[in-house]
């Protein structure tokens, strides 16, 4: 079965489990595309972001750098986010610094289910609809939160029943709901609590937003080493019941980790897979052996580059 | 040093870090080796335990409410935090009277805001441990806290709600007759508030407060009592990491945040080592001449080759794992390490083994 290339779409979120890699897998993302002559822009919806490090670049603002040809790079700030959002889209031009008006926003935003959101969401679905990128691509919140900021721009719409937000919200539910636009990547490692919360996830995206599931990432796959006939014998050496030759203890250990590891990780992609139903694919990455974040990015991106374009 | 004698007499073990480095599991782990040890009563407090953690300590579903499990020694407890009847529960305890908790608890703000706010997860995560402390039941209480974006979050939560109940902005809000005068500031946030989100909805989040407010004594004073019982000195805590997912810098962090805030912090823990033969001085040279062999046999040589591959490739990430410890080391804080296989912990007995492995483990 074909699917349509993640990057035929405008907008990707990239979400996932805390710890599985969802950062790198969108900097190896943006990457990919930029490389294929797209214009992207990357964000990154937490100031604390890591994607700076990813690209070698400090100092991340809500003014986009470009860190590679094509590929432009910008974190979401509240203030930054509300003052465009205010002077864009409820033509409220703001001057003076923000400063205390924010934090009592802030504070606001903590009761009002979905205003924070709806400024993050608010400004990415902008970037789509001004079209200045042929691709936005998302480091979105880890799951559980990425459904609250995907259904923000309709349950703001329940909460606020006259202010000037309301009906505001219309255009980017368009943009969300719409599969040729957007779509959602989830990442996963193959590991039980993962793949089970990446479960849930896709669960709640389709009963709880409007948007559509694009494709899993299940990342760091153990290498498909060829053991295929020779894993009798591979057995057989390490419980002792072949004398060809004695492994070290150290030759043990490795090759009982990678046994386990590799069958642990086929069950568990079984089960992912059998979520999807069909509907969309599991794309998978084998693990990458560097530290360096940023030659991780690129090294990612290479073996994406196959499975994406 | 041992765990065990970092973790000293601690009433209360906390455990913290990002979320899927076996958390959870290290925290029950601790706990059982705990109650193993001795004829203390420990109780874990989990906020997501794997189900193969629930099977493996016995319990069908873990609740709210602690339930016993059953083990050889020692007396373990377990519970699972459940944040909305947490918060119900809390609500009802605070509130004036039945009337003014059902007006909360029906309110669609409530609802959002302790169903789907990290923070309040926070929140209640440090406000059901201070309940537990104060039925004194257990001698250990080890608690599994949640994983936020920032591990630190639900330190501060206690305090955020302190300053939540007593902002100016909450008490302008909910008194606006009186605050005209005094709030000049807060003009202009009104005037956007109201043309964003309409006087409707500012009605709606004034009776949530004003309601709110009620408790506001109580709910300032176990904020504090919260706070309070996690400073105290046999409260400790335990990062936990794996070699893998944690640059240094952020430990660094983790240590300064914990003592800035004048909490005890017993020592890192980092999860999943690999086994030590790896790091043996002489497998290169195992592997080197193993390599060398001459077999007859296509098959076994092919078979000799795989594993001399693995061999290195595992030799190295070992390695590479204890670049990353050493560094750790050199902080002020102890350095433990647990070197369990994957699947060890599908029994009772398995998680209590992990849980020893833990408590003897030695400072690197």
């Amino acid at each position: 079965m074909s699917f349509t290339p993640l990057g035929d779409r405008k907008l990707l979120f990239v979400t996932g489990k805390g710890g599985v890699g969802k950062t790198t897998v969108a900097a190896a993302l943006a990457t990919v595309y930029s490389r294929a002559g797209k214009n992207v822009l990357l964000i990154g919806v937490d100031q604390r972001s890591d994607l700076g490090t990813m690209f070698g670049v400090e100092n991340l603002s809500f003014e986009p750098t470009v860190v590679q040809p094509g590929l432009h790079l910008m974190v979401l700030e509240t203030e930054a986010s509300l003052r465009e959002y205010l002077r864009l889209n409820l033509r409220i031009p703001i001057v003076t610094k923000l400063g205390p008006l924010a934090a009592a926003l802030d504070f606001v935003a903590t009761a009002a289910p979905g205003v924070r959101e709806v400024l993050t969401v608010g400004k990415v679905c902008y970037e789509v609809r001004e079209n200045h990128y042929d691709l936005v691509i998302v480091d979105s919140p880890a799951t559980g939160h990425i459904v609250g900021y995907l259904s923000a721009p309709e349950a703001i719409n329940s909460f606020v029943r006259v202010g000037l937000i309301r009906g505001q919200t219309d255009w980017m539910v368009d943009i969300l709901r719409n599969p040729t636009l957007t779509g959602v990547v989830a990442v996963a490692t193959p590991e039980e609590m993962p793949v089970i919360e990446t479960g849930q996830l896709l669960e709640r995206i389709q009963r709880e937003t409007v948007a559509h599931v694009a494709a899993i990432v299940m990342n760091r796959m153990p290498d498909p080493v060829a053991f295929g006939d020779d894993l009798a014998a591979i057995t057989s050496v390490l419980h002792g019941s072949n004398s060809s030759f004695i492994p070290s203890a150290a030759t043990k250990d490795a090759t009982s980790l990678a046994l386990v590891r590799r069958s642990r990780a086929e069950e568990q992609f079984r089960i992912l897979q059998s979520f999807t139903e069909n509907r969309y694919p599991v794309i998978t990455q084998p693990a990458v052996l560097v530290s360096e974040p940023s030659v991780m990015v690129q090294r990612i991106a290479d073996a994406l580059a196959d499975e994406v374009l | 040093m041992q765990f065990r004698e970092a973790i000293g007499d601690a009433a209360i073990v906390v455990t913290c870090g990002p979320g899927g480095i076996g958390k959870t599991t290290s925290a029950a782990a601790i706990a059982a080796a705990l109650a193993a040890e001795s004829s203390q009563r420990v109780l874990v407090l989990t906020v997501d335990p794997a189900r193969r953690l629930a099977d493996a300590l016995g319990v069908e579903g873990i609740g709210n409410e602690p339930v016993d499990v059953v083990t050889s020694s020692g007396q373990l407890s377990v519970a699972m935090l459940d944040p909305q009847s947490s918060w119900d529960a809390l609500i009802r305890r605070q509130a004036p009277d039945p009337e003014t908790a059902e007006r909360i608890l029906r309110n669609v703000l409530y609802q959002n805001i302790t169903r789907r706010f990290v923070q309040s997860h926070d929140y209640i995560a440090m406000e059901r441990l201070f309940e537990l402390v104060s039925m004194n039941r257990w001698d250990v209480i080890v608690v599994d806290t949640p994983p936020t974006r920032n591990a630190l979050d639900f330190l501060d939560a206690p305090s955020r709600m302190a300053d939540f109940f007593s902002s100016r902005f909450l008490k302008w809000l909910i008194a606006p007759t009186r605050s005209t005068v005094t709030t000049l500031a807060a003009r202009p946030l009104m005037y956007i508030a109201d043309r964003i989100l309409g006087a409707a909805f500012l009605a709606d989040i004034t009776e949530f407060f004003l309601l709110l407010n009620s408790m506001y004594d109580g709910f300032v004073e176990r904020a504090r009592n919260v706070s309070a019982v996690l400073a105290r000195e046999d409260t400790k805590f335990v990062v936990v990491s794996t070699s893998e997912r944690i640059p240094v810098s952020e430990a660094a962090f983790f240590d300064e945040e914990l003592r800035r805030r004048g909490l005890h912090v017993a020592g890192w823990l980092v999860n999943r080592l690999l086994p030590t033969s790896l790091l043996g001085g002489e497998v290169a040279a195992e592997t080197r001449r193993l390599r060398a062999v001459q077999f007859d046999d296509i098959a076994t040589a092919r078979v000799r080759d795989v594993m001399c591959n693995l061999t290195d490739e595992w030799q190295q990430r070992a390695r590479d794992e204890m670049d990353t410890v050493s560094a750790l080391a050199q902080g002020s804080t102890p350095v433990f390490g647990a070197r369990s296989a994957e699947g060890d912990i599908d029994t009772l007995a398995g998680v209590t083994r992990l849980g020893q492995q833990i408590l003897e483990s030695t400072e690197f």
